[in-house]
């Protein structure tokens, strides 16, 4: 089967998930990137690689940071960015995904940036896209269901790279609802490629998918044992609705279980890093005293967020369909 | 005005007839839709028609336990004309619907005009299942004697599993005071309610809710207790799992009065084929593991799955194209299913009966989608005996064709199938002794 976001010259033709990129790949993204950090610190903020593109963010699923973070990143390109919160389902809203699509590649969109409740949804839209002959078209999934956030599993590879230099000797430990979360997905597909030699998965057997071990994760339920020398941290958000109910019983007591405090966090390494997607549950996952505290590089993670998303914007705009 | 006889002569095919141990190059003729005779022509025969079979296979038409007609309520999905001129493309001459209709097939009157209308198409024989509660709502049962005099075959839940046990208790001691078959989809009403896929590493990888294989078994579990309880018959529909597989094994040597069917695309696919969220690979049940499909595969074998079965579902575009998790489940099956049992003979049937004595793989493929179905639903169909209703298919078992969407006359386009090369062209199909298809 082919890869659905490699073009016919195996170049990035849409960002959908991190799994099957080749490690080139990943790492000319980090590398890209990188170059990027700096402009930010510039009196201009911008350089001119998407002028007269036009970036359209289709959000059917709310979201400020990541929109926000994206809306950044294309103007610091240049890039015209067009906003759209489509709240309601697609079904529900009368036009079909794939309707609102062909309006919207009919006023010449350069570039869709994806966030969908469905896992999936930026697959079908690439497919579409290609069958359509729009493959000019670039996707670039910000969050698909349960599936894949890969902009946040590459800049997340950006901040490992940036306190940990290499992959091949460190020991990253995943720590929440494993479950429902994308990143998490994203994150083992992107530690494994860059051959981190142990990934671990950390929570309550209600929170943890079956089949990780084929992803090449150790699961830990107990997490004490877990974070035991480990040199990165990336701990979950917790969404509300699944604090109390069948999954878990109450906030309280998975933080008492689960929430990463000064004491379980001096388990790892001295030298730990504890990162977090957000936003924040303090409390919940993690204790304030963490969160603020020196090893904690979650709002780094913000900031390379941006050059991360520039760099995966500019990489596929240049890319020809 | 008493018409001539009409007579068929279907010349020197390889006539396979499980039913009856028959798998021979002979001639069959026919007279006033009957079979009158095998081999040699009955006294007096003059042929008003004579078909050439040869090289050909002539079988029994097809019997097939679940194919939804979308009638009434869901006409723009498809329309009893579309589907039952897909039915005949299939070499399908006895169908049994099921009650998940719009409204729900749970009053007498709404299978009389089903029946009527099929009837006045005069192509496949359309055989109801009635609602086993009112509205598949799981509370109150039907009027479960009324729906049989109006032509319903037994009753079942479609996809709508009872929450309340005492209410499946009720339905199936009723059901045996009658004798009636109760058809049930083993499916527990909570678990798994929501998933969308196989349990199992690929939803896990895809981030797709699952339907975890104890959503069949634990239902198996329930059914088989009640059915030791009331002694109702059952009968297991869309068998998806090995362990469940293996349940119903056991039940059977138990001499629990129960059948199963499996969908036939279920045969050949795995979760694997969900591929890139390909929404045609959303089916209910979902499709499983490897080990789950070979399990499948070696049932239908052994016999421990009675049935291969379409369960045709037309789905419409708007409806399927459409992220995985918000696509309507469902394929079209009513012309893949005698190429999907002849891809079964060919891969795992075969490769069995090189080293084992009995029916050869044709006939022990041909057998799942006629005599042996017909006997799981009670009817008299499904085999060519002299006397028996002159249904058949003529079949190329050679004939390569590709599945696309345009050639299929079913308003359903969607199946996992799409773009594959399938062995197994029907070029005609008789019912009750009339040609109604012919390519």
């Amino acid at each position: 089967m082919l890869n659905p976001q490699l073009n016919k010259n195996g170049e990035l033709q849409h960002l959908l998930t991190i799994e099957g990129l080749p490690k080139s790949v990943v790492n000319h993204i980090l590398d890209t990137a990188s170059s990027f950090v700096g402009i930010s610190d510039r009196e201009v903020k911008k350089v001119p690689l998407m002028r007269g593109k036009s970036v359209f963010n289709l959000f059917f699923e709310n979201s400020t940071r990541t929109r926000t973070t994206f809306e950044i990143a294309s103007k610091r390109l240049s890039a015209d960015v067009i906003n759209l919160n489509i709240q309601a389902s697609s079904a529900s809203k009368g036009e079909s995904l794939l309707d609102t699509i062909d309006n919207l590649a009919a006023m010449h969109a350069d570039m869709f940036v994806v966030r969908h409740s469905q896992s999936g949804a930026p697959y079908l839209i690439a497919k579409h896209l290609t069958d359509t002959r729009q493959s000019h078209v670039h996707v670039v999934n910000a969050g698909d269901g349960r599936h894949a956030h890969p902009t946040q599993g590459l800049l997340d590879m950006y901040t490992i790279r940036h306190y940990k230099k290499d992959f091949t000797n460190l020991t990253v430990a995943i720590v929440g609802d494993i479950l429902h979360s994308r990143v998490a997905r994203s994150d083992i597909h992107a530690l494994t490629t860059l051959g981190v030699p142990e990934v671990r998965a950390i929570g309550p057997h209600t929170l943890l998918p079956g089949g990780l071990e084929q992803m090449g994760v150790r699961v830990f339920t107990d997490i004490d044992k877990g974070l035991k020398d480990v040199d990165v941290i990336i701990m979950l958000r917790l969404q509300s609705e699944r604090m109390s109910g069948a999954l878990l019983p109450s906030a309280q007591e998975y933080f008492k279980s689960y929430g990463l405090t000064p004491e379980r966090l001096a388990l790892a390494k001295p030298d730990a890093i504890v990162m977090h997607p957000g936003p924040m549950n303090r409390g919940v996952e993690i204790d304030s005293a963490v969160a603020d505290g020196a090893q904690a590089v979650i709002l780094p993670q913000v900031t390379f967020g941006i050059a991360v998303r520039m760099a995966v914007m500019s990489i596929l705009a240049g890319t020809q369909g | 005005m008493k018409q001539a006889a009409m007579t068929l002569h279907i010349r020197n095919g390889r006539l396979v007839d499980p039913a009856n141990g028959i798998d021979a190059v002979t001639d069959l003729f026919i007279v006033d839709g009957k079979v009158a005779a095998l081999g040699t022509a009955p006294a007096g025969f003059s042929a008003g028609r004579v078909i050439d079979a040869s090289g050909l296979v002539v079988a029994p038409g097809l019997v097939d336990l679940s194919a939804r007609l979308r009638e009434p309520g869901y006409e723009y999905k498809a329309t009893l004309e579309s589907e039952m001129q897909a039915a005949m493309q299939g070499g399908v001459t006895s169908l049994i619907c099921p009650p998940d209709t719009d409204p729900v097939l749970d009053e007498p009157g709404l299978v009389e005009m089903l029946r009527h209308r099929a009837m006045n198409l005069n192509q496949a024989k359309v055989h109801p299942l009635g609602a086993l509660t009112m509205g598949l709502k799981g509370k109150a049962l039907t009027e479960m004697a009324e729906l049989t005099e109006a032509g319903c075959i037994g009753f079942a839940q479609a996809e709508e599993p009872i929450e309340d046990t005492t209410v499946l208790l009720r339905a199936l001691q009723y059901a045996k005071t009658f004798n009636y078959t109760v058809w049930l989809r083993p499916q527990d009403a909570h678990i798994g309610r929501g998933g969308i896929a196989h349990s199992g590493a690929l939803a896990s990888r895809l981030g797709l809710a699952g339907v975890p294989v104890m959503a069949e078994t634990i239902a198996l579990h329930t059914i088989f207790e009640l059915v030791r309880a009331t002694g109702a018959r059952v009968h297991l529909c869309r068998m998806s799992s090995a362990a469940g597989l293996e349940l119903v094994r056991a039940a059977k040597k138990e001499g629990l009065p129960v059948s199963c069917d499996v969908g036939a695309h279920h045969v050949h696919m795995t979760d694997a084929d969900i591929g890139f969220f390909d929404s045609n690979a959303r089916m209910t049940p979902p499709f499983r593991s490897q080990r789950d499909r070979d399990a499948i595969r070696a049932a239908v074998y052994d016999g421990t799955v009675d049935a291969i079965c379409s369960d045709h579902t037309p789905v419409d575009d708007d409806e399927k194209l459409l992220p995985f998790g918000e696509a309507s489940p469902g394929a079209t099956g009513l012309e893949l299913l005698l190429s999907l049992v002849l891809k079964w003979a060919d891969e795992y049937a075969a490769e069995q009966a090189a080293s084992a004595n009995g029916a050869g793989p044709l006939a022990r493929a041909i057998a799942k989608v006629t005599c042996d179905a017909a006997r799981v639903a009670g009817l008299q169909a499904g085999q060519l005996a002299p006397g028996a209703s002159a249904d058949v298919v003529v079949f190329d078992p050679a004939a390569r064709w590709t599945v696309a969407a345009a050639g299929l006359a079913s308003q359903g386009k969607h199946t996992p199938f799409v773009g594959y090369e399938l062995a197994g062209q029907v070029m005609a199909t008789i019912v009750a002794g009339r040609v109604a298809f012919e390519r």
